[in-house]
């Protein structure tokens, strides 16, 4: 019989190797296409790590959004523009030392910084949202829907703007194209279309014979 | 046993490998994009086990907007680069300064 927890860590480790593994490729990969996939599982995978900290909600939320919408998105813009591949790589070797660098660098730093804490290493202890007897939505729905309410509908807020936005920069008007103007159509009065106008009545006889005498002399 | 410091470290590789990544691929801005996408992806790991280890929702709270605002930043963003591509038809960051920052 495994250990549970043993069992935990070697799946954290699997899902950790392929995480790192994507996100080396989607930096790396030549083609922007196989960049856009392996970003899509560096998010499953984080997905999957994510469950294993029982954060379940978020876990498929990253699912849903990103990979069914965001990356979607990028998938899109990345085959409907037309990029030469080949020129796209020229500088890559040349600023190579360069992040190298500064990634490692910071890597150590970061590293260091978490190898002070390592010697009281933190264990998950029991999940909050089963002890409060709720589910992992639940417990993340009562706060969102109580103490971050307002901080909720801004969120709706910027994302209306972000709709707002994507269309308004990308809307584009066609010169020359025939179209209709709905608002306008909709606006139209009556006396815009047809033009009343007062005169005297006249008789069907002299109004036709009156033209013919004016053009003969 | 997990403990929190396998999670912050493979948030702070995720982080390292982003920043590496807008620093090699200066020449396609769809690229940047998705290391930053990935930079968010970083520290929302950081939330998430902060959260689950300290037993407090605010985390997993902060991560859901973050996740909202990333969206909303991610479409503008697309939006901008298909722009960019139609008037200048290169998405090269070399090619990209005629404001003359």
């Amino acid at each position: 019989m495994i250990d549970p927890s043993l069992f935990q860590l070697v799946c954290f480790y699997a899902f950790a190797t392929v995480t790192v593994v994507a996100a080396l490729s989607v930096i790396t990969l030549r083609n922007s296409v196989q960049a856009v996939l392996a970003l899509v599982l560096t998010f499953f995978s984080t997905a999957c790590i994510w469950m294993l900290a029982e954060a379940e909600f978020l876990a498929i939320a990253l699912i849903v959004v990103y990979v069914g919408a965001v990356m979607v998105l990028f998938l899109f813009v990345v085959m409907m523009l037309d990029i030469d591949q080949e020129k796209i790589r020229e500088g890559f070797v040349k600023f190579l030392p360069v992040g190298l660098i500064v990634a490692v660098v910071m890597l150590v730093e970061m590293l260091g910084l978490i190898g002070v804490r390592v010697m009281h290493a933190q264990t998950m202890g029991e999940n909050p949202a089963t002890a409060a007897g709720m589910s992992n939505t639940e417990w993340l729905g009562m706060a969102l829907y109580t103490q971050y309410l307002l901080p909720f509908e801004i969120a709706a807020l910027i994302l209306t703007v972000g709709v707002i936005a994507a269309v308004a920069l990308t809307l584009r008007q066609r010169t020359g194209a025939r179209k209709q103007h709905p608002s306008e159509q909709v606006a139209v009065k009556a006396r815009d279309r047809v033009r009343i106008i007062k005169m005297a009545a006249e008789r069907p006889a002299e109004s036709q014979s009156a033209p013919a005498q004016e053009s003969k002399p | 046993m997990i403990t929190l410091s396998h999670y912050i470290v493979l948030g702070a590789i995720l982080f390292c490998i982003s920043v590496a990544g807008l620093f090699i691929n200066r020449k396609n801005v769809i690229v940047l994009l998705m290391a930053i996408e990935l930079m968010l992806l970083a520290v929302n790991i950081n939330f998430v086990a902060f959260s689950r280890f300290n037993h407090d929702v605010a985390g997993q709270v902060f991560v859901f907007f973050i996740l909202t605002v990333a969206a909303a930043e991610s479409a503008i963003g697309l939006a901008i680069l298909v722009l960019l591509f139609r008037n200048r038809s290169t998405v090269n960051v070399a090619e990209i300064d005629s404001m003359k920052g």
